[in-house]
């Protein structure tokens, strides 16, 4: 009896123990990053031109780009990143319980996310929109030809409910099948158990370039639903969440600014223009509002390259993928690119 | 009474922490997104659901879904286990080592790997779902599954439905009142073959007095693939026939242990008293063996059900599944694995007091 007391007093206090001290919130993410001495930075498993590791299993992408201009900017090396890759159903709770530090998964903003998971989406790296892939030989030229058919679709994304969606409105049937993983859904498709895959359109481009047959393949020409994508923070930490999105907006704006990784230095010693010497750390300091240095933009464009390099280098015509730079141009060549002033 | 309460406190600390953690994280929290709108489609399953639904429904679909293939699963493992575990104990060799090399390369692979090779065999050797093969007139096999003709709902069947019981009653009254005059008497007919006729015949009275239905809905082979009858998709068939090949090699091994389990003077006295192998298998041995069968069965009946969630990874729409969608639409996933670990909770603590039952009634009563 005495023996049993004891031990459930015990229990009791460790278990009080353990659940007590986590009331606190987690400290400030950017004092945190500094002592760790690297970004911890959530990517797609797998997704060619946002998050993918190449022959020599460096991580390479647009997402993985933006992780590497906050590094820059905060550690002074876009290569002090530690890159977690997450299926869509941990990227959530990965940066809820605070294992990442940034989810950059080519992921949707929407309301729900934005509003009740405890995250906060920083901006758009990508303007992009759900499709449907079809074999060729199916000759099928419209999703609206798609009655009847089975679709592999992706669980717990926004492309699972905008297909429902579709299909709903259009009175059009179908049949879905539901994987966990892109891989599982993608190879599902491609060994034919679904007459179409739907997802994000530059998913689907991605995804194409991993079959021996890439032109075995069509994408459709509707695109049903808009999918803004882009990098995400905790709650509750303004400081981390203002130099996540000033990072994704000093790319942008060193594009505006021609600035490029190869012209930095020069620019940075000659140019006259304002604009270009704050954005290379040669004018005003940007970067103490920030908490950061002076520097902080310089680095970002020196070290990983503005948004149209990355884009090209990734996603680009010269890419396997050979995306359009369509909506993702800047506003000012009629895109919807558009960073408030760095000033 | 002392550990009891430290639990409870340690319990509602847990609680309470947990709430305050998700506020502070603002994190929404609660089961109010239940009657909220699911908007995800379910690839399949017995209950009507469409996307415009609640997640309450989804979620029952999902239940469904995994009741469908346990409840299955468990019949086809024990038919399937009880005859592997009887071939290792047969007479004809080449008989023993087919059953034993089935239990023991079974048993020794991850089931989350048979159950990959299931699905493969079923995605990537069958021919695309538009041009199936035709097993039989109007049964297809290919990519999109199994596709069968089924009744057309009408009121002959529901009459069919209805004569059932009496019919199961009306034959098992006929065999105890044949027991009871052999008893009596020691000699007269055993009417085995008459019950089952009588069993079969009830439900066909039925059917004919309903107006003897016979419009099936047959499967058709459409431009993308097949449609209408019944349709058992790949995951569906995948997982049902990993669970139920796993599972059954530990069954057999199970029905093994309790047959030799009977000491072997039970045997010798059957043969002594004249009664054939098969009889004295059926009358003497298995009834013995029952008492050590049952309660390790029961375990594996529970591990089936409970490894039916690895559905997830070849693309069954279980509870699993769902609630790990409904997790990602909504962020709620506390909730959700409440959600499922009741779910699997109830089932098996339903099946373990079916069992604990049934268990009670072949135990040995000692009077």
């Amino acid at each position: 009896m005495e023996l049993s007391r004891r031990t459930a007093v015990s229990l009791a206090l460790a278990l009080a123990a353990i659940a007590l001290p986590a009331t606190a919130l987690a400290g400030k993410t950017l004092d945190a990053v500094k002592q760790r001495g690297e970004v911890v930075c959530g990517v797609n498993t797998s997704a060619p031109g946002f998050s993918a590791t190449d022959s020599q299993g460096r991580w390479k992408g647009l997402d993985v780009d933006v992780c590497r201009a906050v590094a820059a900017a905060v550690l002074g090396s876009a290569e002090k990143v530690k890159f977690v890759p997450l299926n869509s159903q941990q990227r959530f709770a990965a940066l809820q319980a605070g294992e990442i530090d940034i989810l950059s998964r080519n992921t949707t903003w929407t309301l729900t996310r934005d509003a009740s998971l405890g995250i906060v989406f920083t901006g758009i790296d990508y303007f992009d929109g759900q499709g449907f892939m079809v074999p060729k030989k199916l000759k099928v030229e419209s999703a609206k030809k798609l009655g009847g058919a089975t679709v592999c679709v992706q669980a717990g994304t926004t492309s699972e409910k905008n297909v429902a969606d579709y299909f709903l409105a259009n009175g059009i049937k179908y049949k879905s099948v539901v994987f966990d993983t892109a891989e599982a859904i993608q190879s599902a498709f491609f060994s034919g158990r679904c007459q179409a895959y739907t997802t994000d359109m530059s998913d689907l481009a991605g995804a194409r370039t991993k079959t021996a047959k890439p032109q075995d393949y069509v994408i459709l020409p509707e695109v049903i639903s808009k999918e803004p994508l882009g990098p995400s923070v905790r709650r509750g930490d303004d400081e981390w969440f203002a130099i996540v999105k000033w990072a994704l907006y000093a790319m942008i704006e060193a594009e505006e600014d021609g600035i490029t990784q190869a012209n930095a230095d020069q620019l940075k010693a000659e140019s006259k223009d304002p604009g270009v010497q704050r954005m290379l750390g040669a004018g005003d300091d940007t970067g103490k509002l920030l908490g950061l240095d002076k520097d902080w933009s310089y680095r970002i464009a020196k070290q990983v390259g503005n948004y149209g390099e990355s884009f090209e280098a990734n996603l680009g015509p010269k890419t396997p993928l050979g995306l359009p730079r369509g909506a993702n141009k800047l506003w000012s060549k009629g895109g919807l690119l558009y960073a408030p002033p760095v000033r | 009474m002392a550990l009891l309460g430290g639990l409870a406190l340690a319990g509602a600390l847990l609680w309470r922490n947990t709430r305050q953690n998700l506020a502070a994280r603002q994190i929404r929290s609660g089961f109010g997104f239940l009657g909220q709108t699911a908007g995800f489609d379910i690839g399949e399953g017995l209950v009507p659901y469409a996307p415009t639904d609640t997640y309450l429904l989804a979620f029952a679909a999902g239940v469904a879904n995994t009741l469908r293939v346990a409840v299955v699963g468990i019949v086809l493992a024990t038919v399937l286990g009880t005859l592997v575990g009887l071939g290792r104990l047969s007479r004809n060799a080449l008989v023993r080592w087919l059953c034993t090399g089935y239990v023991e390369v079974l048993r020794n692979v991850p089931l989350i790997i048979q159950l990959f090779a299931w699905y493969l065999v079923a995605t990537e050797i069958l021919p695309e779902a538009a041009s199936p093969i035709e097993l039989a007139p109007h049964v297809y096999l290919s990519k999109g599954g199994l596709q069968f003709p089924h009744p057309v709902w009408a009121r002959g069947w529901a009459w069919a439905l209805a004569a059932v019981p009496p019919g199961l009653a009306a034959a098992w009254a006929l065999v105890r009142w044949a027991r009871a005059r052999r008893g009596r008497t020691g000699h007269g007919p055993r009417l085995g073959w008459a019950a089952v006729l009588l069993a079969f015949a009830f439900p066909l009275a039925g059917w004919l007095a309903g107006g003897a239905p016979r419009a099936f809905e047959l499967p058709e082979v459409t431009r993308f693939n097949v449609s209408g009858g019944v349709s058992l998709t790949p995951e569906f068939l995948a997982l049902l026939v990993g669970l139920v090949t796993f599972t059954a090699a530990f069954i057999a091994e199970i029905v093994r242990s309790g047959v030799l389990a009977v000491p072997h003077g039970q045997a010798e006295a059957a043969a002594a008293l004249g009664l054939a192998p098969r009889q004295a298998m059926r009358l003497v041995i298995l009834p013995q063996a029952l008492r050590v069968i049952v309660p390790p069965l029961t375990s594996q009946f529970l591990n089936l059900t409970k490894n039916s969630s690895l559905a997830v990874a070849i693309g069954y729409p279980d509870v699993v599944s769902i609630a790990n969608t409904a997790i990602n639409q909504n962020g709620q996933a506390l909730e959700c694995i409440v959600v499922i670990m009741s779910v699997y909770l109830t089932i098996n603590l339903v099946t373990a007091l079916g069992m604990g039952w049934y268990n009670r009634r072949v135990a040995l009563v000692e009077g």
